[in-house]
This record gives C-alpha cells, structure tokens and sequence, in this order.
C-alpha cells in the first residue's frame, strides 16, 4: 500500500536526520556551561515534549471535526495521533529523569510539570484503553472523540498552572514571550531538532493510519483468521 | 413564574434519582461507611512526629472525596442500565441537556451528602480546626466539586456501557481530576494554616474556570456519547 511504504520512508529520513542532528549536537554545538554534557538531552526532550502536548491538541482538532463530520478517516487520524503522542510522551518521560539524575540528584521529583507530564502520558493511556474497551467502532469513535476534545482542553489547563507553582523544572527558554535566551548555534540545533521530530511525528501518523486502514479492510473483508 | 422547560426536565431527572436513592438508601450508606473505612485507613499510615496534622489533613479529605466520588459517578448511569432505563431516558421528548444536567445535579447532591460527612470526621479524627473557616472552605469543596463532577457524569455515560466499567472510569476520570484535587488541596492547606485569603484568590479562580469550561463542554459534548 502507498501510503504505508510513504510513511515508511518518511520515518525512515527522519531518523537518519535524527543521527544527524546529535552529531551536529555532539560535535559542533558548544557545551553548556553549568550542566555540562547533560544539557545535550535538551534536543531530545524538549521537542518531544513539544509533540507530546502537540499530539493531543491535534486529536482534540480531528474528534472536534469528526462530531460533525463523522468521517471516519478523522477517527483513524485521531487514533494514529494518540498512539503516536503516547510514544513521544514516553519518550519525554524517560529522558526527563536522564538528564534529572545529574543535575537535579534525583530521577523524579513530585514537581508539578513532571507531575502534570506524567499526567500528560496516562490521558493517552486512558484514551486508547478506552478504544479498546468499545466493541462497536461507531461508539467507539464517538466515545474517543469526546475523551480526546477534553484532554485537548486539559493541556491548556497543565500549561496555565504550571506557572502558578514554584517548580524545580526550568522554565521555557525559547518557546517565551521575550526573545529566546539560547546561543545562536544550540538554538539552530534545537530548531533542527524540532524539525526533525515533527517529520518522524508525521512518518509515524502516516504509518499508523494507514494499518489501521488495513486493519479495517481485512475485519470487513471476514476478519482476522 | 414558569420555569424553562429544560429546568424543569432537568430537575425531574434529578429528582427521580435522588429518589430511587432516598427509597434504597444503600448507595449512600456505603458510601458513608466507605468515607468512614477511608479515613480509618489514613490514620494507620501516618505517623503524627512526623508529619503534622494539619499538613496532612487536606490531603486526607480530598483523596477520601475523589475515591467517594468516583463511587457516586460510576452509580449515576448504572441505575438506568436495568431494564433499559437509559433508552426510556433517550425517548423523552426532552433535550440531552437536560438529560445531563438532571444527571449533574444529582450527582452533585449526592457527592455533597458525603462531603457533608466526610469534613466534621477529618475534623474529628486529625484534630483540625475546621468551624472557624468552614465558610471558605465550603466554597473550595463546592468548586473544586462541580469541575470534577461535571466531567465525571460526562465520562460515566461512555464508560458504563464499556466492559470493566468501574475499571475504566477511574482510569479516564483521574487525569482530569488531578488539577482541580491539586488546587484544593493547596487552598485547603493554606486555609487550615490559618493563611490571609488572598493567597487562595488563584486557586480559586483556576477552580471556577475551570467549572465553567468544562460543565459548558460537557454539555455541549454529552449527547454524542447517548446519540446512537
């Protein structure tokens, strides 16, 4: 199938330009002064994060349309979004505490935007255990949509308090209302980062999509042997 | 005065469960006993040198509430599971909304007949001052219980007909729980220390707004998990 063999190729560019940003990282971005080499797993996490939040805003937009719409191509987009934004989420919360144990001294601390992260990656978690728990694709489409428009509406809800508490985590140093506080070279890097993670989000989507397709297409055609 | 239609359906709905609720009984007797269980719970692992009382009390009182609520909120839509009561429901000529604001409201009752309990016991068993502030801290139970009450009947209408329903609500319904629990429970902290009110004023806005979004999204959304 096109789509499925798109997909794969995309994901697979995006992770050879993934390599290619951490040489860049490694070898030609300065190193941080106070953290030292830690500091490298700044273009790791954050533009997972980014995604990770990204993704549920984007679920919240297709199961918006799809209400009205009730195309189900929105569905699979919404599903393929989750799954996708549960692996970044991950992926946020494991180089989180990396970088957390020689900096911090610990590898989590209860601060609110680990917290509220965590909280982040078990929205995902419920959303697809909920998928999973509907038997009729129909209500099953619907039920996701309305889950997923409220953890859309969450997200800005996290980001809001986070800057109510006084929290460990440093706070935002490019994504801020001033100019970003980053040496020209690390913020090219960190761009590219961004760039790149947002091509292996769209390589993943695409991928997923389309297998949830197949999927549909095989259960219609007489099921799964 | 005649009251809207909608009101005036919402509060039939209401009113029904509050009496299938007034005639049995049980569901708000166990919960009753289940607050009391909790709150005996609580005190077997704390150790009172170390941890103050009144640090620990509102995390007491809130994580005892969300357990008693989420009890209250899987309840709501399995009364109308039994023969068929929900389809009945849905052939009303009524609107949705009233459908869930009937719902809502007697949620609400019955989650605030167990705050109702659940406060003078913390007061009881932590020794905390609770009279000299229950004025303000009836507003932040009040909030703080509206916005997760409201995404909670939303959310036990999908989960209820979902298999491991008393499973999965609780699995959903946490996450959106966490921050309205976290504010209260930092108004509630700073409430029983005796802190000047304004040091709340955030907390409590947070709370209201995020009431008002969501009991209006709720009904907005909540005819799309009963629509067939």
């Amino acid at each position: 199938m096109r789509l499925l063999r798109a997909g794969r190729w995309i994901t697979g560019i995006a992770l050879v330009l993934l390599a290619g940003v951490y040489v860049r990282a490694l070898a030609y971005t300065p190193v941080e002064r106070a953290q030292g080499l830690a500091q490298k797993i700044f273009y790791l996490h954050v533009p997972a994060a980014i995604w990770a939040e990204g993704a549920m805003i984007l679920v919240g937009v297709a199961s918006i349309v799809y209400l009205f719409l009730k195309d189900p191509r929105l569905d699979r987009f919404a599903h393929a979004s989750a799954e996708v934004g549960t692996v970044f989420a991950v992926l946020m919360l494991t180089t989180g505490p990396i970088w957390g144990k020689p900096i911090w001294g610990t590898w989590w601390t209860w601060d609110a935007r680990l917290t509220l992260a965590l909280f982040l990656f078990l929205l995902y978690v419920g959303y697809l255990l909920l998928r999973g728990a509907v038997a009729d694709p129909a209500s099953r489409a619907r039920f996701a949509a309305v889950l997923g428009i409220c953890g859309m509406i969450l997200v800005p809800f996290v980001h809001l308090s986070v800057y109510m508490f006084r929290t460990l985590h440093p706070m935002p140093i490019v994504l801020k209302p001033s100019e970003p506080s980053l040496p020209g070279s690390m913020l090219t890097t960190w761009l590219m980062s961004v760039g790149v993670f947002t091509l292996l989000y769209v390589g993943f989507v695409i991928q997923r999509y389309a297998l949830s397709y197949l999927n549909e297409q095989l259960e219609a055609a007489g099921g799964i042997p | 005065m005649r009251l809207p239609d909608s009101v005036r359906h919402a509060w039939a709905i209401a009113a029904k469960d509050l009496l299938v609720e007034f005639r049995s009984r049980t569901g708000i007797l166990s919960a009753g006993v289940f607050v009391v269980l909790v709150l005996m719970v609580f005190n077997f692992g704390r150790d009172p040198t170390a941890v103050s009382n009144i640090v620990l009390a509102p995390s007491i009182l809130w994580v005892t509430f969300t357990f008693a609520a989420i009890l209250a909120l899987n309840r709501a839509f399995q009364l109308e599971l039994e023969n068929q009561a929900l389809d009945g429901l849905l052939l009303a000529p009524i609107e949705r909304g009233s459908i869930y604001l009937g719902k809502l409201v007697a949620n609400l009752l019955f989650v605030a007949s167990v705050e109702v309990l659940g406060v003078p016991l913390v007061a009881l068993f932590f020794n905390v001052e609770v009279w000299a502030h229950i004025g303000t801290l009836a507003g932040i139970i009040v909030l703080a219980t509206i916005g997760f009450v409201s995404i909670g009947t939303l959310f036990s209408a999908m989960t209820v007909r979902t298999r491991f329903a008393e499973l999965l609500l609780p699995v959903v319904l946490l996450p959106f729980m966490i921050l309205p629990l976290m504010w209260a429970t930092l108004a509630t902290t700073s409430v029983f220390a005796d802190r000047p009110l304004n040091e709340i004023a955030g907390w409590l806005k947070m709370l209201a707004g995020y009431d008002i979004v969501f009991v209006v999204v709720s009904l907005l959304l909540f005819p799309a998990t009963v629509n067939e």
